[in-house]
């Protein structure tokens, strides 16, 4: 089935099954593989993209509901808006193995098109879907925090 | 494997009446999980994401009407939800993580009928009624009579869930929520609570408690209910409800938590819940 839609705002169509995981065609087909698979049900944050600005989980999102509407991805977003937010999660503690990075970036990125400055409570809200093992999350505070600061 | 994607509620009934083994989609947050029950392995898929008469919150008279296609981010921003509904509230709050609330309908918690969905106490506590839609015709059922087994529910064939109605609450109705997990977001809950009370003048008016993960399907306590309406509020009808409400539960040892665990937690939640609801009818 060939489904289109717009990624990371160019206009892309694809050939593939319309259950397929749009995490799959991410990765295999389209070769956009800044979108990591975590634990492939849900539960860990790391596969996030933003449908239509809204953060989602790309392993529970079959292509098809992808007809016609718009995803970005971590590789869109660090071409864009996310470039200081990822100079401050490397600079200050917020990036350790840095597979769950990509989604927090993402998720962050849709919180930050909400909210210009957050407080911690409404970045922990934020990223309450966001499993990071490593860094204890002090690092990713810190780092959004800093945007703020000149 | 074809997956139908209806634009209108009436072409999404008439497919289902010709076809009633097609599987409704929506959110997908449990549908596209590898081994969930709900499957996505079947043959053919009910996409039902572009209805979007079935989103949205709206009054209608005294009943305020969620599409069931509306999702838990909408509701816990939803000026109605928050003003009438806190309980509500609190729970679509704690489902997932946000990239769940993004995407998981209240519709979908409800038929997908799991016993540890978030929202269902809440329903239940708030005499919830669904709107249930056939290329035959709509009726409506309390939601207390939907679930009438473990995964099993009172949908016919060839219907979906359309809307979630919820009476307006009388003033002065104290609403809680309570979800016990292994960590506040994206847990799967090891039991949850919902408690709408009325006390006046120091008398239990009302009382509707509700309990999810402790049996095979979301329950309503309603022994627990008739022995506490009409007494003082004190804690000796606070340790009351609680010993009843245990004894109307069944819950069980899984990889989530314990039966022990789970029947003396939510007997401390039971009785917390009722002291609350004393405590915020004396600040009036």
């Amino acid at each position: 089935m060939s489904i289109e839609f717009l990624l990371n705002g160019e206009r892309i169509e694809v050939e593939a099954p319309p259950m397929s995981r749009l995490l799959d065609v991410l990765r295999r087909e389209l070769g956009l593989t800044g979108t990591k698979e975590g634990c492939g049900e849900g539960e860990c944050g790391a596969c996030t993209v933003l449908l239509e600005d809204v953060p989602v989980l790309s392993c529970l999102l079959p292509l098809v509901q992808c007809e016609g509407r718009r995803v970005d991805t971590i590789e869109g977003l660090a071409r864009s808006e996310a470039g200081p937010l990822i100079e401050r999660l490397v600079s200050l503690g917020g990036v350790q193995c840095g597979a769950c990075t990509p989604g927090i970036v993402v998720a962050t990125c849709a919180l930050l098109r909400q909210t210009e400055n957050p407080t911690r409570a409404q970045v922990a809200q934020a990223l309450a879907g966001n499993l990071c093992r490593c860094t204890g999350y002090e690092g990713i505070h810190r780092a959004i925090q800093a945007l703020a600061e000149p | 494997m074809h997956v139908l994607r209806p634009r209108s509620l009436h072409a999404a009934l008439e497919d289902l009446a010709s076809d009633a083994r097609l599987r409704p989609m929506a959110g997908c947050t449990d549908f596209m999980v590898p081994g969930a029950a709900t499957g996505a392995d079947s043959d053919g898929i009910l996409d039902l994401s572009l209805l979007s008469e079935l989103r949205g919150i709206r009054w209608n008279d005294d009943w305020l009407e969620i599409g069931a296609l509306t999702t838990f981010a909408e509701i816990a921003a939803s000026n109605f939800v928050q003003e009438h509904f806190s309980a509500l509230v609190e729970a679509a709050r704690q489902v997932g993580g946000w990239q769940i609330q993004t995407r998981a309908t209240l519709g979908g918690n409800i038929a997908n009928a799991s016993p540890a969905g978030d929202s269902l106490p809440v329903l239940l506590a708030l005499d919830a009624e669904l709107e249930l839609s056939a290329a035959g015709g709509v009726r409506r059922i309390p939601y207390e009579r939907f679930h009438v087994g473990y995964r099993e529910t009172a949908l016919g064939a060839g219907e979906l869930i359309t809307r979630i109605r919820l009476p307006r609450p009388a003033p002065n109705v104290h609403q809680s929520f309570r979800k016990v997990g292994t960590r506040e977001a994206q847990a799967i809950s090891k039991l949850s609570v919902a408690l709408c009370a009325r006390v006046d003048d120091g008398i239990v008016r009302d009382y509707r408690l509700a309990a999810g993960s402790l049996g095979p399907t979301p329950i309503r306590l309603r022994e627990v209910e008739r022995a506490v309406v009409g007494r003082t509020a004190n804690s000796e009808t606070a340790d009351r409800a609680a010993e009843i409400a245990t004894h109307q539960i069944h819950p069980i040892d899984d990889v989530r938590s314990s039966a022990s665990y789970r029947r003396w937690a939510f007997a401390r939640i039971v009785r917390r819940m009722t002291l609350d609801a004393y405590a915020s009818s004396l600040q009036g």
